[in-house]
C-alpha cells in the first residue's frame, strides 16, 4: 500500500513533494489533428500550462513565394489550410486585383463565392465531425464525410480537375467556366444537404455526451477576443457579430442575403452550433449564387482578358499576339506595381489575410500569409488554463485548426 | 473609405507628432511609419483613442532589405472591430538594433514575434520567451532574410546504418536553378548562359 501502512511512512513527511508532470502531448496523437506537440504541465489531470511546439509541418512557403512568379505561387495557396483551399486563393487573387487594378467579370465574381461557400460547408463538416470524433462519437465523420466532403470534392474536380488542390481561382477571375450540367448538380446537391445537417443536428446537439464535453468548455470572452486576435467562429461565439462577408463586403457579398450567428457562451458548444448554422447559411448563399448564375446579366466572360490572364485557345490559333502573351504570361508572368497591400477574406477559420510587398517586378518581394489558425493556437494556453486534459482535445477541435496554414 | 483614412491619419499625426515619421493612404488603406523607440507607448494610443479602437492585433512580420541602413522593416496589422477600420504600422530597426517587445499591450504578439525573430532575427525587447517557433530545433540562421538561399544549409535524412535521422550539409545534384524570366532589357540582373566567357577573352 502506498498509504504508508506498510512502513513507507515517508508520505506523510513535510519532505514529500507534490510535483507537477510534464506530458507530451502529439505529434503523432489523433486528437491533435495534424502535427502539433504540446508540452502539457498537469496537476493531477488539470492543466497548468499548455505550451504548444509548432513548424513541424514548416515548408517555407513565404520563402519559395519569393522565388517565384505571382501565377506560380497561387497553388501554394492551396495548400496552407488544405481543408479551404479555395478561401485562401480568395484572398491572393483579390489582393493582386487591387493592387494590378483588375476588375473582374461578373460571372467569375459570382463562381467565386459559389466555390467558397462549398468550401466553407466542406471545412465545417470536417470540423463538426472530426470535433464529434475527438470527444468520442465516430459515427459524425462516417455519415458526415460523403454528403459533406466527397461530393463536394467531386463537383471542384468537375469545375476544375482536382479534388482538393483546385489552383481554380486566378487572378482576374476563375480558371474556367462552370458547365450548366455541374450547376444543376451543385443545385440538387443543395436540396439534398440540408436532410444531412438535420441527421447530424440529432446526432449531436442534443446528445448527452456531446454536450457534457463540450458545454462550458473553453469559454472565450470578448476581451479574448481582443487580446488574442481571435477571428471568424471565435469571435462569433463570444458574441461579436463580426464577419468580413458583412463588415467588409469582397466580390459581390453585398448582393446575397444571409444571417451572421453569434454565439452567447462563447464555449465550445456555441461554436459547434454556429458552423452548424453557417453551414446552412452558405447552402443558402451557394442557391443564390446560382439563381444569379442563370441571368442574362451574369452570361460574360469568367476571366478577365488582359494582361494577367491568358488568351481564349481559338485567338491563340489565329493571331501571333496572342500566342505571345500566353508564352510571356506563362514564362515571365505579369508584372504588379510597386506597393504593398493587405487583403482580408473570411475564411471558415477566420480571416485569413494576404500581404504582399512588391517592388514591381514579376514575382513578389515579401508575401506574409496571415493565418487565422497561428493566433488561435496561440491562445491554448489561455483559453486551456484550468482545464481538465481531455478537455484540451474539445479545445483544439473547435480552434479549428489545420497544420498547413499554422505552420505554413 | 479613403477620406475617412485621411482624416484619421491627420488626426493620429497631430496627436501623436513625436512618434509619427510619415503617414500615407494607398489602395484604401492607412500606413504610419513611426520611430520604432516610441512604439509601445504609439499602440497603446491607437488602441485606447476614442476615434482609433484599433483593440485587436491582426498580424505582425517583417520585411528585410538588406541595402538599406534600417535593414528589418516590422510591419503591424490592427483591426478596429467597433470603427470597422484598418491601420498599418511600419517601423525600421537596424540589423544590431531591438524593438520594443508588444506582449504587454496584446498577449498575441508573443508568437508573432517569436516568428519574426525566427525568421528575420529581430530582436525583441521585454518578449518573455523569444524562442524560435516554426523552424527545426537547432536551427541556425534566418531564413527569410534575402541572403539566405531557399535551398538552406543543412539536409535531414534516415540514415539505415546509423537507425537515425541524421543532418548534413545540403549537397545538390545541380545548381540550384532562379528561374528569372523577367527580360534583361527590363532589370534583370543575371548573367545569360555562356556570357561568363566574355570576360575571360582579351580584348
Amino acid at each position: 500500500m502506498m498509504d504508508g501502512s506498510k512502513g513507507f511512512d515517508d508520505a506523510h513527511t513535510g519532505e514529500q513533494k507534490i510535483r507537477n508532470f510534464n506530458i507530451n502531448f502529439g505529434p503523432q496523437h489523433p486528437a491533435a489533428h495534424g502535427v502539433l506537440r504540446m508540452v502539457l504541465e498537469l496537476d493531477g489531470e488539470i492543466v497548468e500550462r499548455a505550451d504548444p511546439h509548432i513548424g513541424l509541418l514548416h515548408r517555407g512557403t513565404e520563402k519559395l513565394m519569393e522565388t517565384r512568379t505571382y501565377l506560380q505561387n497561387a497553388p501554394y495557396l492551396d495548400r496552407l489550410d488544405y481543408s479551404s483551399p479555395m478561401n485562401q486563393e480568395h484572398s491572393y487573387c483579390l489582393a493582386i486585383e487591387k493592387m494590378t487594378g483588375v476588375e473582374v467579370p461578373r460571372r467569375a465574381s459570382l463562381i467565386r463565392v459559389l466555390m467558397a461557400e462549398l468550401s466553407r460547408i466542406g471545412n465545417h463538416t470536417m470540423n463538426v465531425t472530426t470535433q464529434a470524433m475527438d470527444v468520442g462519437a465516430l459515427t459524425p465523420p462516417l455519415w458526415g464525410f460523403e454528403p459533406g466532403r466527397e461530393e463536394l470534392f467531386v463537383f471542384f474536380e468537375r469545375a476544375s480537375g482536382a479534388r482538393m488542390h483546385t489552383n481554380y481561382f486566378r487572378p482576374g477571375g476563375v480558371h474556367q467556366d462552370l458547365t450548366p450540367k455541374l450547376i444543376d448538380d451543385i443545385e440538387a446537391w443543395c436540396d439534398r444537404f440540408p436532410a444531412v445537417l438535420d441527421d447530424l443536428d440529432g446526432l449531436l446537439t442534443e446528445n448527452r455526451i456531446f454536450k457534457q464535453r463540450n458545454v462550458d468548455i473553453a469559454i472565450v470572452t470578448e476581451q479574448d477576443v481582443y487580446d488574442w486576435g481571435l477571428t471568424g467562429p471565435m469571435a462569433r461565439s463570444a458574441g461579436l457579430a463580426w464577419d468580413l462577408r458583412r463588415s467588409q463586403p469582397y466580390e459581390c457579398y453585398d448582393e446575397f442575403d444571409f444571417q451572421v450567428p453569434v454565439g452567447k457562451n462563447g464555449d465550445c458548444f456555441d461554436r459547434y452550433l454556429l458552423r452548424m448554422e453557417e453551414m446552412r447559411q452558405s447552402v443558402s448563399i451557394v442557391k443564390q449564387a446560382i439563381v444569379k448564375l442563370r441571368e442574362p446579366a451574369a452570361q460574360t466572360d469568367v476571366l478577365a482578358r488582359g494582361k494577367l490572364t491568358p488568351p481564349k485557345r481559338a485567338d491563340m490559333k489565329t493571331s501571333m499576339e496572342s500566342l505571345i502573351h500566353h508564352f510571356k504570361l506563362y514564362s515571365e508572368g505579369f508584372k504588379v506595381p510597386a506597393g504593398e497591400y493587405y487583403c482580408a477574406t473570411e475564411a471558415p477559420k477566420g480571416e485569413f489575410g494576404v500581404y504582399i510587398v512588391s517592388d514591381g517586378t514579376n514575382k513578389p518581394y515579401r508575401v506574409k500569409l496571415r493565418a487565422p489558425g497561428f493566433t488561435h493556437l496561440s491562445a491554448t494556453d489561455h483559453i486551456g488554463r484550468g482545464h481538465q486534459l481531455a478537455d484540451m482535445a474539445a479545445l483544439i477541435g473547435t480552434l479549428d485548426i489545420v497544420f498547413g496554414e499554422v505552420d505554413r | 473609405m479613403s477620406e475617412a483614412l485621411q482624416l484619421l491619419g491627420e488626426y493620429i499625426e497631430t496627436r501623436r507628432p513625436d512618434c509619427v515619421v510619415g503617414w500615407h493612404v494607398a489602395l484604401g488603406e492607412l500606413t504610419v511609419e513611426i520611430a520604432p523607440a516610441s512604439l509601445v507607448g504609439f499602440i497603446e494610443f491607437l488602441r485606447a483613442d476614442s476615434s482609433c479602437q484599433f483593440t485587436q492585433m491582426i498580424d505582425i512580420t517583417g520585411i528585410d532589405y538588406p541595402e538599406r541602413e534600417k535593414r528589418f522593416v516590422v510591419v503591424y496589422h490592427f483591426l478596429s472591430m467597433k470603427l470597422n477600420q484598418r491601420v498599418r504600422v511600419k517601423a525600421a530597426v537596424r540589423e544590431d538594433e531591438s524593438i520594443a517587445s508588444l506582449t504587454g499591450v496584446f498577449p498575441n504578439a508573443n508568437w508573432y514575434e517569436r516568428e519574426v525573430f525566427d525568421m528575420f532575427g529581430v530582436l525583441f525587447a521585454g518578449h518573455p520567451d523569444l524562442r524560435r517557433i516554426l523552424t527545426d530545433y537547432g536551427f541556425r540562421g534566418h531564413p527569410l532574410r534575402k541572403d539566405f538561399p531557399t535551398s538552406g544549409y543543412t539536409e535531414l535524412r534516415y540514415d539505415d546504418v546509423r537507425k537515425r535521422v541524421v543532418y548534413e550539409p545540403v549537397k545538390l545534384v545541380h545548381e540550384y536553378r532562379q528561374y528569372d524570366y523577367l527580360s534583361p532589357w527590363e532589370g534583370a540582373k543575371y548573367i545569360l548562359p555562356g556570357d561568363e566567357k566574355a570576360e575571360e577573352k582579351p580584348s
